[in-house]
């Protein structure tokens, strides 16, 4: 399995599962920040960009994802003022050019996108910009790779280790899959020679009967992750005490929230959200191809009730979704697209 | 326009206003100075002299070209108006005249309505319309007709606007894109992705300074090219919105066939493929305004790659992939790696991803 969502796009993008042996079976993990938001969280962040006075910023890719209501796009479609950002320094500067409006930016992602919302924060702290707040999704990986490997019904026998979150995070953290579980960990790089090179030193662990966590992205993962990044989510945030995702239910310690200190940085005390749960809908399965227990194909609902166009689960809405990215690259479906 | 003809004297410079205000729109003296001064200056020719509601065209000067008339026509809301290597005066008429080019058509006459948003600065129209005077000039064809609306401000963005074409068919030209066969080579004729990239990078929002310019350009001239080298082309197309990847995909449609392309063989500039990669983009799947797709004969593929490598505007030409056999259709893409993947439609716009 690989728990990284940039992962599995290459790994459809250059269509290397087609080029392994048949006894190698790729599981598309987690690690997809947007596919994992579940839905009562698009719902508070669309009450969110509602609000009159709001500009609310996002990432591409969330702005499709559909909440019970409404998703982001539809909300704009209705007048709400949501606009795509790059950066978190980007919805900063609209809060500058905007001091009449409240700008929110929809903090998503795992340890990668954590560090630069962090620090734009200190920042907005630093020049006291009072009308920018973030709306914090951000979730950590490694309790969500263990609560996969309590599932009782894991049948994953190697994991390929985030590289973008390694390079915040350094190697250590990984190191109880291997100790506890007995499964090898290699992190991985993106280009597709490195994702060959980080299955072939899972292979070979299995071969040799050992399982450690090793470096194949050493060019730009160190084994310590970067001090300054991780001083700077420390200073920021904390964990919550669980957080939920879609499809895999609510985990540990899997989410952070803003430290009481910056308590006026954030979005969700700053407009009290309506935050209700809303259960996945009954037909989708995101949870167990999640998990990897079904591949995309085998889910009840892909390809028919649930499409790129009309996306049930959030695994089909962003390119990195397991089952998006299927649907797009792999052709398990019937063709639909008219000239 | 009619009426204008008979104001006489000189066109130019006649608005004194900085801006464009309702009153251009309202049938009255004003709005007769604003289309002299702006389009009429611009656009000057014996066709659109009368000023007429209507432009008059010669029946028996069209038929000397051809069998058939070609018809077509577009609307134009590009933003920001202005970026490298092009404006929203250029797009409108190239745009219009590739319509026309890769259906074979000799373009001749275009028309052009301009919606114009209350408070456009009458400078920016002015430069607008030289920029089309320009592409038309460069196509060898002419703006005969035309009208103006003015919106309340806020009801457009600026300027909107839209041209409408026609062209002659030669007799015997047959182009369609059910026509395509098994064993055919897709053709480009240079790097794609230009366009799209240069108009994200325009907007200014991404802190990006990529140095990209807009591949906007009229393409009858080397359809014209080509042609006479080589009548054997089955089929064409310009990618613009949708990209390369679309009109694959299109072609596959129709002719019910499975396109196979080569990643390794795929032409994009090195500045196009880093903006891409930096935002998670494909540029298969960008516009482009002065992009071609062919599909041809193996047999024709050289003596056409050749005639389009001998025009400016083909001098990167390449083969991208070949038309592997009568199937599901779809397109498929052999990777660097030589794995194969599927090349789908998209299902909105491309989104940029978070990491």
């Amino acid at each position: 399995m690989e728990v990284c969502g940039g992962h599995t796009h290459s790994m459809f993008r250059y269509g290397l599962e087609g080029m392994l042996p048949g006894s190698i079976e790729l599981v598309h993990g987690p690690g997809c920040p947007v596919c994992v938001l579940p839905t009562g969280r698009i719902d508070d962040a669309v009450a969110i960009a509602e609000r009159p006075g709001v500009i609310f910023t996002t990432f591409g890719d969330a702005i499709r994802v559909p909440g019970s209501r409404k998703s982001l796009l539809q909300a704009k479609a209705d007048g709400a003022d949501i606009r795509i950002v790059y950066s978190p320094m980007d919805a900063l500067s609209l809060a500058h050019a905007n001091p009449g409006r409240e700008v929110v930016f929809f903090g998503l992602g795992f340890e990668t996108t954590m560090p630069s919302t962090a620090l734009t924060v200190l920042e907005a702290e630093r020049a006291a910009v009072g009308n920018f707040s973030v709306f914090c999704n951000h979730i950590t990986i490694v309790p969500t790779i263990k609560a996969i490997l309590d599932s009782p019904d894991l049948r994953i026998d190697g994991f390929l280790g985030p590289g973008h979150v390694s390079m915040v995070i350094g190697t250590a953290p990984y190191a109880f899959v291997a100790r506890h579980y007995r499964r090898p960990l290699v992190v991985s790089g993106f280009e597709p020679i490195d994702i060959l090179q980080s299955i072939w030193m899972v292979l070979r662990q299995i071969a040799e009967g050992r399982a450690d966590v090793e470096n194949q992205y050493s060019r730009i993962v160190p084994e310590d992750g970067n001090a300054p990044a991780l001083t700077a989510i420390g200073s920021v945030y904390e964990l919550r005490e669980f957080f939920e995702w879609r499809g895999l239910g609510s985990i540990d310690h899997s989410g952070i929230r803003f430290r009481d200190t910056y308590a006026r940085f954030d979005a969700e005390r700053r407009f009290a959200v309506p935050n209700v749960r809303i259960a996945d809908p009954k037909s989708c399965q995101c949870g167990e191809v999640l998990k990897g227990v079904l591949r995309p194909p085998q889910c009840k609902v892909f390809g028919t009730a649930c499409t790129p166009e009309t996306p049930l689960g959030a695994l089909m809405v962003s390119s990195e979704g397991a089952c998006a990215a299927h649907y797009r690259y792999s052709g398990a479906r019937p063709r639909q697209v008219a000239a | 326009m009619n009426a204008i003809a008979r104001i006489g004297g000189r066109r130019r410079d006649r608005v004194q206003v900085d801006k464009v205000t309702l009153a251009h729109g309202s049938g009255g003296k004003a709005m007769k100075d604003l289309i002299d001064d702006v389009f009429v200056s611009a656009f000057d020719n014996p066709i659109l002299a009368p000023l007429d509601d209507h432009a008059s065209i010669d029946l028996a000067e069209l038929a000397a070209q051809g069998d058939r008339l070609a018809f077509t026509t577009d609307g134009f809301v590009v933003d920001p108006l202005f970026f490298p290597g092009g404006d929203i005066g250029k797009l409108a008429v190239c745009g219009t005249v590739n319509d026309l080019a890769v259906g074979g058509a000799t373009p001749l006459y275009l028309s052009c309505a301009a919606i114009i948003e209350e408070g456009c600065p009458v400078e920016l129209l002015r430069r607008v319309a030289r920029s089309m005077a320009d592409a038309a000039r460069e196509a060898g064809v002419r703006i005969v007709t035309g009208d103006t609306k003015i919106v309340p401000h806020g009801l457009c963005d600026k300027l909107y606007l839209t041209t409408s074409g026609v062209g002659v068919i030669q007799a015997g030209l047959s182009l369609d894109a059910r026509s395509v066969e098994p064993g055919d080579v897709v053709l480009v004729n240079g790097p794609f992705g230009d366009h799209g990239a240069t108009i994200l990078a325009a907007r200014g929002d991404l802190a990006l300074d990529a140095p990209i310019a807009s591949d906007c350009a009229p393409l009858n001239g080397l359809i014209a090219a080509m042609l006479a080298a080589n009548r054997g082309i089955r089929f064409m197309r310009d990618a613009t919105r949708g990209g390369v990847a679309t009109v694959l995909n299109e072609i596959a449609d129709s002719s019910s066939v499975e396109i196979v392309i080569d990643e390794s063989a795929l032409p994009v500039r090195e500045e196009t493929k880093g903006f891409c990669e930096l935002l998670g983009l494909d540029p298969l799947y960008l516009a482009n305004e002065g992009k071609l797709v062919v599909v041809a004969p193996a047999g024709s593929a050289d003596a056409l790659l050749a005639a389009m490598r001998s025009h400016p505007l083909g001098a990167e030409a390449c083969a991208i992939g070949r038309v592997g056999g009568f199937r599901e259709p779809r397109v498929m893409m052999r990777t660097s790696l030589g794995g194969m993947r599927i090349v789908d439609m998209l299902i909105g716009d491309q989104l940029p991803r978070i990491c």
